[in-house]
């Protein structure tokens, strides 16, 4: 039995849209564009944000999120739930979790494969785990936990690397499919994650892509990425989340939707944040793919059948 | 310690935020390559993320001393203090103390009073949403019974003390504006409340602190007008308490006897 905090009697935000929301494309929701968003009305998309800034007990970060989730679908990201670290999940963190949950009702929740707790420093970052037997069974108990706890499946994102650990046994794909087959969470694919850990592991994008289990996506994540060098000279991509997607990030992106069907999409962009207009754009783009290949996708599969 | 197998962070983590600790032997690049700068990657993210979680709650401190001279002192209280919660907004509560402390901060001695009214700014910022005192409850109030009353002191509302101008030099140092020169050795106190969307950061008259102080920790209204009055014979009780329910320091009223 878990146990968590009762929620505190919060008013609970209603839908006013049906769920799934299907395949549309939403941005990060930051304070600064709120105004800009509230002057053009309700519009298509979704809105996304990192749970924890919306952890404290009151004041303005909750009038704005319940100002934009009065009129849009909102996704909760959690950044911070440490899923693949070796040591207990918090269990006040998880109870925080799930009144947030309950009081915006969103659309999707997700988590990252990654830990960023260890002993009683939060270390503020997404670190990378070995791939063993031994942390499947953990990452697995974790999001049985968590799921049991805010009561909905989440969506496990896959990460970014910049090493791996020489302990691993299980490939990435492998390891996720097994998660997501064993406790029936759903998954969150970030094409720039995929870009960025092909590049700096030397490995193709399109092989992670046809090993990825495709139809248990429930979000896309795109996203910039920065470009440094490794020790020997050879690039290495920095998932930065400050600038625009790159065109080989659409390409993959397209190929997925062409194989997946359209899913809700998220621009994320989370710092040197541009004007609305700037990120609006990038989600039109990622709208316009969504609407001509999902098409196309549903197309072939009334032909296979 | 868990078992073997899940020991990687326990070997991930300690050199995370020790510049002078070698990168962990349980990880590597592709081909057995060296993992060196694959892990500074990591350091940097951790180092610079937190500098800047301390930058966002301290913006006033960052502008007076300049983002060179912040960002050495955040990394050395970064790498000392690390986060304990998720919860950023949370970080850095003791950062005005080891600003206070901080070797090449003596020669601005009013800058930890400064970072202390930003600390109490977010956590006002972040506090439970609650209606303050209607000024007509305690209007309602029969003179005779007045000594009596305790406050409840509204969640956002706080109290920051100063031997130095330190209010002055935060609202200054707050918005864009350029800064004139200011006079940093007038003692100044300092409330914060939040009564509706914005926090609101004033000065208090003189005594008006230790009445504030006072009510907000329960003492009924007579001990501490009278606490005020000794600590300030110019006191003012009734421009005080006005000052305090316009401020929305205050949720409700009781009686300390009842």
């Amino acid at each position: 039995m878990i146990t968590a905090t009762k929620p505190a009697a919060v008013p609970v935000v209603p839908l006013r849209f049906s769920l799934p929301i299907g395949g549309v494309a939403g941005t990060s929701f930051k304070h600064e564009h709120l105004a800009a968003i509230l002057a053009a009305g309700p519009q298509r998309g979704f809105f996304e944000v990192h749970a924890e800034n919306y952890m404290g007990a009151g004041g303005p970060p909750h009038r704005a999120l319940e100002a934009i989730r009065r009129d849009h679908p909102l996704s909760l990201h959690g950044v911070c739930m440490s899923i693949g670290g070796p040591q207990p999940l918090d269990k006040a963190h998880l109870a925080r979790f799930r009144s947030l949950v309950a009081r915006y009702q969103p659309a999707m929740v997700s988590e990252h494969l990654a830990w960023s707790t260890h002993e009683t420093s939060f270390f503020n970052d997404l670190l990378p785990l070995p791939y063993t037997e031994a942390t499947l069974r953990h990452v697995c108990d974790h999001i049985d936990q968590m799921q049991e706890v805010i009561r909905r499946p989440i969506l496990l994102e896959n990460p970014s690397t910049y090493l791996a650990f020489t302990g691993t046994t299980i490939s990435e794909t492998d390891f996720i499919r097994s998660v997501a087959e064993r406790t029936g969470c759903g998954l969150l694919l970030d094409v720039n994650n995929v870009f960025v850990s092909a590049t700096n592991h030397g490995f193709s994008a399109l092989d992670y892509l046809a090993d990825f289990p495709l139809s248990r996506i429930g979000e896309i994540h795109l996203a910039g990425h920065d470009e440094q060098a490794d020790d020997d000279g050879e690039p290495l991509l920095i998932d930065s989340h400050d600038g625009p997607v790159a065109d080989a990030v659409w390409k993959l992106f397209e190929i997925v939707v062409q194989r997946r069907g359209p899913v809700p999409t998220l621009i994320e962009w989370d710092s040197k944040i541009p004007d609305w207009p700037v990120l609006q754009a990038e989600a039109a783009a990622a709208q316009a793919i969504l609407d001509r290949c999902g098409t196309a996708a549903a197309a072939e599969d009334r032909h296979a059948a | 310690m868990p078992p073997e197998p899940l020991s990687f962070a326990a070997a991930f983590a300690p050199a995370l935020l020790d510049p002078l600790r070698a990168a962990p032997t349980v990880v590597t690049g592709p081909n057995g390559r060296t993992a060196g700068k694959r892990y500074d990657v990591y350091r940097n993210n951790v180092t610079v993320s937190l500098i800047d979680a301390l930058a966002a709650i301290y913006p006033a401190v960052q502008r007076i001393t300049g983002a060179d001279f912040f960002r050495a002192m955040a990394r050395f209280h970064v790498r000392e203090n690390p986060p304990t919660s998720p919860l950023l907004f949370e970080y850095g509560r003791g950062f005005p103390d080891f600003v206070a402390r901080y070797e090449h901060a003596q020669t601005m001695p009013w800058l930890a009073d400064v970072a202390r009214l930003e600390r109490a700014w977010l956590d006002a910022y972040h506090a439970r949403d609650a209606a303050p005192l209607a000024p007509a409850q305690l209007a309602a109030i029969g003179p005779e019974r007045l000594a009596d009353l305790v406050f409840t002191p509204h969640p956002a509302a706080q109290i920051v003390r100063s031997d130095f101008s330190a209010g002055t030099i935060f609202a200054a140092n707050r918005d864009g504006a350029s800064v004139n020169r200011i006079d940093a050795s007038t003692p100044e106190d300092a409330l914060i409340t939040r009564p509706g969307f914005d926090v609101i950061v004033q000065h208090l008259p003189p005594g008006g602190a230790v009445f504030a102080i006072c009510l907000t920790e329960g003492r009924p209204l007579g001990e501490a007008a009278a606490s005020a009055l000794d600590a300030s014979s110019d006191f003012d009780i009734a421009a005080n308490i006005a000052g305090l329910i316009g401020a929305g320091a205050f949720t409700s009223i009781a009686f300390g006897d009842a």
